[in-house]
């Protein structure tokens, strides 16, 4: 399916394939798998991409996805300016 | 050739794993959850050799020359860059007292220097010079990704031989008057054991619970678990803040540029005890305090975007420096980092590893500094210079 191309993270440009061969390499703590490719750590906070990689990583190790926890979301949900969260500017 | 268990798979841990097979022992490794996942994962990234005493920094000035031969040696990229550390004084005073910090750096061959606040502009784009008089600027310092370099000794220590095993928890140490003589662990829902020579506490925030496994008093190495918080913006472009850049006065405040993707890490020294060894729930109190000094240390930030706020723990000791050595006869710590785990790591791993197979190592390690014991007999150290 992948020649390399299937952009899952547009965040992080990560491709189909990267997520393969790390799993391949024997990564396959979901976790692990979002801290070295980044995949979800962009502004969408994994919204389009962790879908995808719970179901790459499941087909590929033979688990159910829904045994694969979801990585924790990080606040904010949505990406707020620093300075309205520092206060003093309401723009 | 002698059985080696290293329970902790933070950086600490697995670089001593790489370490001892290097060495030609035969290593288990237990992490109870995923590797990284205590602090390693959770740190800011930056490495430095300004410390204020001078054990930390002739040990932080040989992890550096460490970190500039790490790449090569394990064929990986870590993305380790010397983008240097800017430390910011706001009063005659605060100078006097870097002028001092840097006489000591410079005597163990770190090239601290004083500079001017036009020369910090020039490090450092965005910085508001209004507020400083003066900056403590080490190029030597820098950063690296905790991801990849974690990653990087765990595939080494794997193809020479290292079992690293991940969501394995240990649960008990079999002891046999000064020795530890097996470790038993829970891997599946199932307890097994394995014999052991030797075994390394390399559990940093959860030291005191493998401690009392051991057969010691809980706190005889007191560590507490304090909550630590960051906060990143969205990618920006490359060069705006590369430095660590820190007004030590404003509560340890301090901002640097991921080596990654550009977003800019903000901390500061707004702490809270964990609840628990769980606790890596983010505040608000820590999102709003940080950005204030964020803005005034480099006000363009207010346009950038927060995309990120975490937490993960300082393992502290009363002295803010790590116990390094040996507990008993063949019972190992390096623990209690406070703060100073990945910058420290390759050079603790090297020397506790040979500690551990050759009873003494050539790492300039002051083993004194260090000892694990000294709590227990009231030495504490001069505390180790701490930020965020």
């Amino acid at each position: 399916m992948s020649d390399g191309m299937v952009i899952v993270c547009r965040c992080n440009d990560v491709t189909a394939e990267e997520i393969e061969e790390l799993i391949d390499s024997g990564v396959t703590d979901i976790e692990e798998i979002k801290r070295l490719l980044r995949v979800g750590m962009g502004p969408c906070q994994g919204r389009t991409c962790m879908p995808i990689v719970i179901s790459i990583l499941a087909r590929k190790t033979g688990r159910k996805p829904e045994d694969i926890p979801l990585p924790r979301a990080r606040v904010p949900v949505r990406p707020v300016r620093a300075g309205v969260l520092a206060g003093g500017d309401d723009e | 050739m002698s059985k080696v268990a290293i329970i902790g798979g933070g950086i600490v841990g697995v670089a001593t794993a790489y370490e001892l097979a290097k060495l030609g022992e035969d290593v288990v490794l237990f992490e109870k959850s995923y590797f990284g996942s205590g602090s390693t994962f959770r740190c800011a990234t930056g490495i430095r050799a300004q410390f204020t005493d001078e054990a930390n920094i002739r040990l932080m000035k040989y992890s550096i020359e460490r970190w500039e031969k790490l790449e090569e040696e394990l064929g990986f990229d870590i993305n380790f860059r010397q983008t240097g550390y800017l430390f910011l004084a706001t009063s005659e005073e605060e100078v006097e007292a870097f002028k001092a910090n840097i006489k000591l750096q410079n005597r163990f061959g770190v090239p601290t220097r004083l500079i001017d606040m036009d020369e910090a502009k020039e490090i450092v784009l965005i910085l508001n010079t209004e507020p400083f008089l003066a900056g403590a600027w080490n190029p030597k310092d820098g950063k690296a990704n905790p991801f990849k370099t974690l990653f990087a000794y765990l595939f080494r220590a794997k193809e020479m031989g290292v079992d690293a095993r991940e969501q394995v928890e240990v649960v008990g140490l079999e002891r046999e008057g000064d020795e530890i003589t097996a470790v038993k662990f829970r891997s599946r829902g199932k307890v097994e054991r394995v014999k052991v020579d030797a075994v390394l506490n390399a559990t940093n925030a959860w030291a005191p619970v493998i401690n009392e496994m051991a057969g010691l008093k809980r706190d005889i190495v007191p560590i507490k678990a304090c909550k630590h918080q960051l906060v990143k913006t969205e990618p920006l472009e490359r060069g705006q803040a590369e430095p660590l850049v820190c007004p030590p006065s404003w509560n340890d405040a301090y901002i640097i540029q991921d080596g990654e993707d550009g977003g800019i890490i903000c901390g500061a020294g707004i702490e809270h005890e964990a609840k628990s060894l769980d606790d890596v729930e983010p505040t608000y109190d820590f999102l709003r305090g940080v950005l204030r000094y964020a803005l005034m240390i480099a006000p363009p930030l207010r346009y950038a975007h927060v995309i990120r706020q975490w937490a993960g723990f300082y393992a502290k000791t009363p002295d803010s420096n790590p116990a390094i050595g040996k507990l008993l006869e063949n019972f190992y710590i390096a623990a209690g980092f406070s703060g100073h785990g990945f910058m420290m790591a390759p050079a603790v791993a090297r020397a506790i590893a040979e500690l551990i197979a050759k009873g003494r190592s050539k790492v300039p390690l002051d083993w004194d500094w260090y000892d694990p014991y000294r709590f227990e007999r009231g030495e504490l150290r001069t505390s180790a210079f701490q930020i965020g």
